[in-house]
């Protein structure tokens, strides 16, 4: 079996900070991470090949410095790491991101043998769009599987999986066929730790890196800005309210507060008195 | 690299702005894909209506409803829905093998649909169901697609402006889909709000046949497990909700906020901490990750107000932050602040709250 895990690197979103006057992320000094979301397709991946046999290959399409969220997947326990990097790509939008992995996906395929399972994150949590695994499942005509909560079997054999998909008020229980693309859903699956020797191995690695060329784009229409029907025409930073909230003056007697807090609102909204009773009283 | 907003080089490529090609000039009209699930229609598909609606009277276009499922399982039913909230027409797609949701059956309806009738703007809700379709419709279409829109915009060359969040709130940025059609968006449920229902507002229906084969889709749904409903929430569209963070310092602290929840009539939530450490199931959290929600009131409990929990609640209505700090984040968003020990506190205005406004209400029990 061969399974493809496709991550991307981000910058630990817990630390950013905008760039007051030119609105742009500041990104010097903020550590990069595996996109949570994407450990979790990982983890899956390791499992299946743990149980199964076969071969993990991590992809990541990025600049140089994403070698670093290769090393730390191969730390996890990877077999195979390749860089998808070139000037080309900058500025993709979806449309133009999962066009340059699916076909990265394609020369892994004839390189080391086609992907049974392609596995990519659920979303990013700096771009959050959700959109990039289900484009890579239409360009490489993948079983699109998303929001996964649990791939309860795989046969190599018949060539079939079975999954738990999370939908609206329920789960779906699905059945469908190699090869597909699948995206976890967070918690899915406990992360594991690295080992000290997967560590030293991953150190010692060598990391498979090709350009567009490499990876064989030769249609560069298709890639990076020109390739991308979205434009960005404005960033901004999101608009500070006017006031501050009101403090209401804190009493000896939390009630004597409570009451005020009541009151207060009550007269902000002279509605709301009448709401929280009907809600109140359940109708 | 791939989602993140091209800030740099922005200018430069809007200046690029070539007329329209000839062939995307026929497109025409705002559509909404409604999502009917098990003959429920998904509240988001209402809002994006509203929205579709505003789109269209400023483009002077209708407004375009999909219905997709199989015969006699809501279609009809959500048709009409659809023009009690704002649609002209309807294009009603029903098929046995439409009945549940599925990738395959889906996209390729939705894509014969556009193909077809070919409308300028298409709407999805940022629900599971909109995400997987939508990813998958524009791809096949190579066509641009903004997620998560918080704002949808038409502007003076009539092109959609769809401003979202990015970098978790962190930033704003206002895309458009310059030279494709149709632009399409997903907006998150309870992110605009409900348009006004017209009940007996009627439209035109079409009627349209997709050749779809049972065999040739390859997914196949062996079960549904619904939720047992101690699960499911109404959090997203309670009116009233109250939630607690890490200041409650444990997780039986939140049973505070229960409590309070509970004598409002509302429902109740956390930080995403709190989750982290167990003491709430995942579809309580709040914020970018969790739900978005959008009440008359809202009640945060020792929440520092992180940009990421900030996002999912700044449509509230009157926000309440009951907060030790009063240089807390969350204090940017409230309207009213309590500078106390929320443990200590919570407790005094459940009492409160009950005698003012549900005197009858003692027998009812908390939690
Ligand atoms: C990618 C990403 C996604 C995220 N998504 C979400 C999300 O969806 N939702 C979310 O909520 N967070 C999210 N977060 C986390 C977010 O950044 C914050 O870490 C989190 O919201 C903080 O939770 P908190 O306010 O409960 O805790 P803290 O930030 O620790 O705040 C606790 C607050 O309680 C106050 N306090 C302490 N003691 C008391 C007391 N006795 N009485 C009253 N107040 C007291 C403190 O002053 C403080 O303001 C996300 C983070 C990342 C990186």
């Amino acid at each position: 079996m061969h399974f493809v895990v496709c991550i991307k690197q981000v910058p630990d979103s817990a630390q950013i900070r905008v760039h007051p006057v030119t609105n742009t992320i500041m990104r010097q000094g903020v550590p990069t991470i595996i996109n949570p979301y994407d450990l979790f397709s990982l983890e899956t991946a390791l499992r299946l090949r743990d149980e199964m046999g076969g071969e993990v290959t991590v992809l990541t399409m990025g600049p140089p410095s994403a070698e670093d969220a290769l090393r730390k997947a191969l730390t996890y326990g990877a077999d195979r790491a390749v860089l998808l990097t070139d000037r080309f790509f900058a500025g993709s939008d979806t449309l133009a991101t999962s066009y340059a992995l699916a076909q990265a996906i394609r020369k892994i395929g004839d390189a080391w043998g086609a992907p049974d399972i392609v596995f990519a994150g659920k979303q990013t949590i700096d771009g959050d769009t959700a959109q990039v695994g289900p484009g890579i499942a239409r360009r490489l005509e993948l079983n699109q599987l998303t929001y996964i909560s649990r791939v309860t079997k795989v046969d190599a054999e018949a060539r079939t999986v079975e999954l738990e998909r999370r939908a609206e008020g329920g789960t779906q229980v699905l059945s469908s066929s190699l090869p597909c693309l699948v995206t976890m859903l967070e918690g899915s699956a406990e992360i594991r730790r690295g080992s000290m020797a997967g560590a030293l191995r991953a150190a010692r690695a060598e990391i498979t890196t090709w350009s567009a060329a490499d990876a064989g784009i030769t249609d560069l229409l298709k890639c990076g800005l020109r390739g991308s029907p979205t434009v960005v025409k404005r960033v901004f930073a999101p608009a500070p309210r006017a006031e501050k909230a009101k403090q209401i003056e804190v009493k000896a007697k939390s009630r004597e507060t409570a009451d005020d807090l009541i009151e207060a609102l009550f007269e902000a909204k002279p509605a709301m008195q009448a709401d929280l009773e009907q809600l109140a009283a359940g109708l | 690299m791939s989602d993140a907003p091209k800030t740099a080089a922005a200018p430069s490529r809007a200046a690029m702005k070539k007329e329209l090609p000839e062939h995307f000039k026929a497109y025409k009209h705002v559509w909404v894909m409604v999502e009917l699930e098990r003959g429920h229609v998904h509240p988001v598909s209402w809002e994006l209506m509203g929205e579709a609606r505003k789109l269209a009277d400023k483009l002077g276009v209708d407004v375009g409803a999909v219905v997709i499922g199989a015969p006699d399982a809501g279609a009809r039913e959500a048709a009409a829905e659809s023009f009690a909230y704002g649609a002209d027409v309807v294009y009603l797609v029903e098929n046995p093998i439409l009945a549940e949701y599925r990738n395959e059956s889906y996209t390729r309806t939705l894509t014969e649909l556009v193909n077809t009738y070919k409308p300028e703007i298409l709407l999805l809700g940022a629900t599971n169901l909109g995400r997987d379709l939508a990813g998958s419709v524009a791809t096949t279409l190579l066509t641009g697609l903004t997620a998560d829109c918080t704002e949808l915009a038409v502007d003076a060359d009539k092109s959609l402006a769809a401003t979202r969040p990015t970098f978790g709130g962190s930033l704003l940025c206002t895309i458009y889909t310059l030279n494709f059609r149709p632009q399409m968006a997903t907006v998150r449920p309870r992110v605009m709000r409900m348009p006004e229902r017209h009940e007996g507002r009627i439209g035109r229906v079409v009627e349209h046949a997709v050749a779809l084969e049972e065999e040739s889709i390859v997914t196949k749904v062996l079960k549904f497990l619904p939720d047992r409903s101690s699960q499911t929430s109404n959090l997203a569209y309670a009116d009233v909700v109250v939630a607690g963070g890490l200041g409650l310092q444990n997780g039986e602290n939140l049973q505070l906020v229960r409590a309070l929840a509970n004598v409002l009539g509302g429902e109740w939530g956390c930080s995403r901490p709190c989750v982290q450490k167990g003491w709430a199931p995942a579809e309580r959290q709040i914020g970018q990750t969790g739900k978005t929600i959008r009440p008359k009131l809202y009640i945060a409990a020792g929440i520092s107000g992180a940009i990421q929990h900030r996002v999912g609640v700044e449509g509230a209505d009157l926000i309440v932050a009951i907060n030790t700090d009063r240089n807390a984040p969350i204090l940017d968003i409230a309207h009213f602040a309590v500078a106390t020990d929320a443990i200590r506190f919570l407790p005094a205005l459940t009492e409160a709250f009950r005698a003012r406004i549900s005197p009858h209400a003692n027998d009812r029990l908390a939690g």
